[in-house]
C-alpha cells in the first residue's frame, strides 16, 4: 500500500498562538493552508501563559513602543537582535488592538479600556520609573487569546489536522522544505503532506527539564526536525528559569502575583529581593530573581521543613483584587499547594519555563541556515513561536514578551509565506521521504530493551542537575559527557506495545529523541559559552564578557559543534542601545 | 491504592473491560500522576493529558461515576478502588481516549466567534467593567467536555442539541456587549432540539472542573429570546 499524500499551498505546524495567528493571515484569500496539530488546537501550551501581552498603550501610565524597545533590549542583557525587538514593538501595538477586535475578553479599565499592569522589567523613559505595560486578561490571558484565535480559524475555514504527529520535514538536495511526514494518531497512519511553505510553530521545549512549568506535550518536536535537517538552533544555552513555580511541583505562578503587589520573602520574613535589585525589586529581570531564590535557599534562608524554597506573600492583596485579578492563581495554590492565597503565601521555587534560544530566523520569520561564512534563507521554510529566535528575547526574556513573539511572529510568517502562493510544488524527494519513514519504522523493532520512560526521566534529571540556575565548567563537562552516554543508549530503547490505534507510547518515543536533541543543544551551547549574560549564569565566568561573546551561539546536529555569529545591534530606524551595565 | 482502569484496544478487544493496577500513592498525588504510573507497569494503557493544572481540557474521563479531569482530581478524595472509565455516550477510540467530534461539531454550530458590523475603531473597542464582568463565568471554558458528556439529553441527541458547553459560549457571545449578532445567534437556537432539550437536570453545573454555570447560561439565553420576542 503506498503512502497516503495530500498537497496545499502552505502548511502549518503547531496551532498555538503563533500557528494559528499565522494561519488567520492566509484567510479569505486563495491559498490551502493545513494547520497540524498533534493535540486538539485549544489544547495547544499557549493556552496556560497567565498574566498578559505587552503592548505601549499607555492606558494606565504614559508608555511609548521606544521605551518598551529599550526595556527589551535591556532585558536580553544585549543579545538581542535590535531590528527585531524594534519591529516587534512597534507591531505589539496594533497586534493587541487586533487580538481584542477579534474577541478577547480582555480585563478593562474604568474608562473601558484594556487593563494593562506592572510586569518585571518594565520601565518609562529608558530605565526610569516602573511602567505598566501587559495586557491581561485577569490571569488566563493565554487562554482569552488561544480561544478567540482558534474562533477566528474556525470562521476563516482553515483545514485543521487534529491530532497529527509531525515525524520530520521533507528536504530535497537543494536544501528546500517540501513539506513534513505526519502520523495520524488514532489510525496509526502516516500522511505526506506536500507544501510551497512550512511554518514550524511547534513551542518549546521545557520536558528536557525534570521540573518544569510546560506541558507533557512540550518536547522540542519542530526544534528537533530543524535540527536533523540541518539547521541549527541558536542560543540555547539562554534558558528561563522562571522565579515563580510551585516548590516541587513546577506550575507556574505568574510575574502577575508580583506586578499586583506581591513580594518574595525568606524563612526570616525578610523580603529579601530589596538586597538584590534595590530600586525593582521584586519585579527585577526573571533570570535576576530567579538566581536571588537559588542563592537564598542555597545559603540556608529557605522556607519549609528542608528549607528548599521561599515563600511569595499576596494576602495583604485582599480577598477581592485576588479574585479579580489573580482568580486561576488562587485555584492552582489550593489545589497543588494545599494553601489558599488569600490567607497564606505561596511556597515557590524556579521552574524551566522557557527557551529564548530555537531556530534562527529573520523577522519575517524565515528560517536561516549558515553557508560558508554568512547564511542563507532555508527555502520554503519559517519559524516562529517559542520554537524560533528571531532573536528578541537574547539572554533573558521580559514577562510578556512571550505572548507577543508569538502573535507579531506568526503573523510576519503568514504574511511573508503568500509570496510562495503563485509558484508551483517542487518535485518530492523520494529518498528524503523514505528517510523520514526509516525514523518512524524504527520503532517497529521488537525485543527487551530500555523504556522510553526509564530513559527519559534519566535524561530529564541530568539536565536539571548539570545545565539549571548556576552552572560551572565542572559540572556541565560531566553533565554534557552523561548526556551523550544517555543518548547513546536511544538505540537500545524498544517498544513493548507495537499496536496502532492511539499508541500514545509510540509517540513518547518520537518525542524522547527530539527531548534529547532540545537538552543536547542547551547543554553542549551552555558548556562553551564562559560568561555570564541573562539566564546564562556561570559562577566560574561571573561577568558578561561583550569583547569575546557578544555574539549568538549556533549548535549544530552534526558533531554537536557550535558556532558563532554577530549579534545585530542597529535597528531599522532608531539609534542603537549600546551595552550597558545591567542594573535593576 | 486500587485502581480499575477500563481497557479496550479495537485491534484485539469487542469490548472494553475493567483491569485492575496497584499504585503507590504519594502524598499530593493526582489522579493523573497514577495514571502515568498505571502507565509506567504498562505501556500500552492510553489516555490523553498535557498541562497538568487543568487549563487545557485534555484529561477530562469518568471517576467514581463522575466526569472530571484527571490532573486536578487528589486521589486522596477518591473512594477506593477507584474506577476510571472513558467518558459516557462517546465512541471509544481506545482505552480512556474517546472520539470527540461530535461535540466539537456542536461548538462549531454556534458560530463561537465575535461577530461585528460596524467598522473597527483605530484602537479598542470600548467595553464598561460591568459589562466585561459578564463574561466571567463564561470564557474560562477550557472545551474539556465534562458537561456536554455527563447530560442526559446529549446522550440521546448529540446530532440535534448543543449541549451544555455549545451553549455556554452561545451565551458567552450573545453577552458580549460588543457583539452584533444577537438576532441571528437567537434564531439560529430556534427549534425544538437545539437549545430547547436541555431540561434542567444540571449535571453540567456538578461537574464543571471549572465551577461554571452551563444551565444557568442556558437559562439567559431562554430569557432573552421570551425578551426580544424570537
Amino acid at each position: 500500500m503506498g503512502l497516503a499524500k495530500r498537497r496545499f499551498d502552505a502548511l502549518i505546524i503547531g496551532a498555538g498562538g503563533a500557528g494559528l495567528n499565522a494561519a488567520i493571515q492566509l484567510a479569505g484569500r486563495e491559498a490551502r493552508v493545513a494547520v497540524v496539530s498533534k493535540v486538539f488546537p485549544t489544547r495547544s501550551h499557549t493556552v496556560a501563559a497567565q498574566g498578559g501581552v505587552n503592548a505601549a498603550l499607555a492606558n494606565v501610565l504614559p508608555d511609548n513602543w521606544h521605551w518598551h524597545m529599550f526595556d527589551t533590549v535591556k532585558g536580553s542583557d544585549y543579545l538581542g537582535d535590535q531590528d527585531a525587538i524594534e519591529y516587534m514593538c512597534r507591531e505589539a501595538i496594533p497586534t493587541v488592538y487586533e487580538l481584542e477586535h477579534n474577541g478577547v475578553p480582555f480585563s478593562r479599565l474604568d474608562n473601558g479600556k484594556i487593563y494593562q499592569r506592572a510586569f518585571g522589567g518594565q520601565s518609562q523613559n529608558f530605565g526610569g520609573a516602573q511602567a505598566a505595560r501587559t495586557c491581561a486578561a485577569a490571569d488566563r490571558t493565554g487562554h482569552a487569546i488561544l480561544h478567540t484565535l482558534y474562533q477566528q480559524n474556525l470562521r476563516a475555514r482553515t483545514h485543521f489536522f487534529d491530532e497529527y504527529f509531525a515525524i520530520d520535514l521533507i528536504r530535497d538536495d537543494d536544501g528546500a522544505i517540501l513539506g513534513a511526514l505526519v502520523l495520524e494518531i488514532e489510525t496509526g497512519e502516516p500522511l505526506l503532506i506536500e507544501a510551497k511553505a512550512t511554518v514550524l510553530a511547534t513551542g518549546g521545549c521545557g520536558q528536557a527539564f525534570r521540573t518544569t512549568s510546560n506541558a507533557h506535550i512540550n518536547t522540542g518536536d519542530g526544534m528537533a526536525m530543524a535540527l536533523r535537517a540541518g539547521v541549527p538552533l541558536m542560543d540555547m544555552e539562554f534558558y528561563q528559569f522562571h522565579p515563580t513555580g510551585i516548590a516541587g511541583k513546577g506550575m507556574l505562578i505568574t510575574e502577575g502575583v508580583r506586578g499586583e503587589g506581591g513580594y518574595l520573602v525568606n524563612k526570616d520574613g525578610e523580603r529579601f529581593m530589596e538586597r538584590y535589585a534595590p530600586n525593582a525589586k521584586d519585579l527585577a529581570s526573571r533570570d535576576v530573581v530567579s538566581r536571588a531564590i537559588v542563592t537564598e535557599v542555597k545559603e540556608g534562608r529557605g522556607c519549609g521543613p528542608n528549607g528548599e524554597h521561599v515563600l511569595l506573600k499576596l494576602d495583604h492583596l485582599g480577598e477581592e483584587i485576588i479574585n479579580k485579578r489573580l482568580p486561576g492563581i488562587r485555584e492552582t495554590g489550593k489545589i497543588f499547594a494545599g494553601v489558599d492565597a488569600v490567607r497564606e503565601p505561596l511556597p515557590v521555587f524556579p521552574t524551566a519555563h522557557y527557551a529564548m534560544g530555537g531556530i534562527p530566523t529573520d523577522r519575517f520569520g524565515r528560517v536561516l541556515a549558515p553557508i560558508g561564512t554568512g547564511e542563507e534563507v532555508v527555502p520554503g521554510l519559517y519559524a516562529a513561536g517559542e520554537c524560533a529566535c528571531v532573536s528578541v528575547h537574547g539572554a533573558n526574556r521580559l514577562g510578556g514578551n512571550s505572548l507577543l513573539d508569538i502573535l507579531v511572529f506568526g503573523r510576519a510568517a503568514g504574511l511573508d509565506l503568500m509570496q510562495h502562493m503563485e509558484s508551483n510544488h517542487r518535485p518530492m524527494s523520494e529518498a528524503a521521504v523514505d528517510k523520514a519513514m526509516s525514523r518512524l519504522e524504527r520503532w517497529d523493532r521488537k525485543g527487551d530493551g530500555i523504556s522510553v520512560r526509564e530513559l527519559r526521566d534519566e535524561f530529564r534529571k541530568c539536565m536539571e542537575d548539570h545545565a539549571g540556575v548556576f552552572r560551572t565548567e565542572e559540572i556541565m563537562d560531566e553533565g554534557v559527557a552523561r548526556l551523550k552516554a544517555l543518548r547513546d543508549q536511544l538505540d537500545d530503547v524498544r517498544l513493548q506495545d507495537h499496536s496502532r490505534v492511539f499508541n500514545t507510547a509510540r509517540i513518547e518515543a518520537l518525542e524522547l529523541e527530539n527531548i534529547m536533541a532540545c537538552g543536547m543543544a542547551i547543554a553542549v551551547s551552555a558548556l562553551h559559552r564562559r560568561e555570564s549574560r541573562g539566564a546564562h549564569s556561570r559562577p566560574d565566568y561571573p561577568s558578561r564578557d561583550d569583547a569575546n561573546w557578544m555574539k549568538h551561539s549556533l549548535y549544530l546536529l552534526d558533531g554537536d559543534r557550535a558556532e558563532y555569529k554577530p549579534v545585530q545591534t542597529r535597528p531599522l530606524s532608531v539609534e542603537t542601545f549600546p551595552p550597558k551595565e545591567r542594573v535593576y | 491504592m486500587k485502581f480499575a482502569v477500563s481497557r479496550f484496544n479495537p485491534d484485539t478487544d469487542s469490548k472494553p473491560h475493567m483491569q485492575t493496577f496497584e499504585v503507590a500513592v504519594e502524598r499530593g498525588m493526582m489522579l493523573r500522576d497514577a495514571l502515568l504510573e498505571i502507565q509506567r507497569q504498562d505501556e500500552s494503557f492510553a489516555f490523553r493529558h498535557s498541562c497538568g493544572e487543568g487549563v487545557c481540557g485534555s484529561d477530562g474521563m469518568n471517576v467514581n461515576g463522575t466526569n472530571r479531569l484527571a490532573c486536578i482530581t487528589a486521589v486522596s478524595d477518591l473512594k477506593e478502588p477507584v474506577e476510571v472509565r472513558p467518558f459516557p455516550g462517546r465512541p471509544i477510540i481506545r482505552d480512556l481516549v474517546v472520539d470527540m467530534s461530535q461535540f466539537y461539531q456542536q461548538y462549531k454550530a454556534v458560530e463561537p466567534w465575535l461577530v461585528r458590523e460596524d467598522p473597527m475603531p483605530e484602537q479598542e473597542i470600548l467595553q464598561s467593567p460591568a459589562d466585561r464582568d459578564k463574561l466571567d463565568g463564561l470564557y474560562e471554558c477550557i472545551l474539556c467536555g465534562c458537561c456536554s458528556t455527563a447530560c442526559p439529553s446529549f446522550w440521546w441527541n448529540p446530532d440535534k442539541f448543543h449541549g451544555p458547553q455549545a451553549l455556554l459560549t452561545a451565551w458567552r457571545f450573545l453577552a458580549d456587549s460588543r457583539d452584533q449578532a444577537t438576532e441571528h445567534r437567537l434564531n439560529e437556537l430556534e427549534g425544538p432540539y437545539k437549545l430547547f432539550r436541555c431540561h434542567t437536570i444540571m449535571n453540567c453545573v456538578e461537574v464543571c472542573p471549572k465551577g461554571l454555570n452551563p444551565t444557568q447560561a442556558i437559562g439567559h439565553i431562554k430569557h432573552l429570546m421570551l425578551r426580544q420576542g424570537v
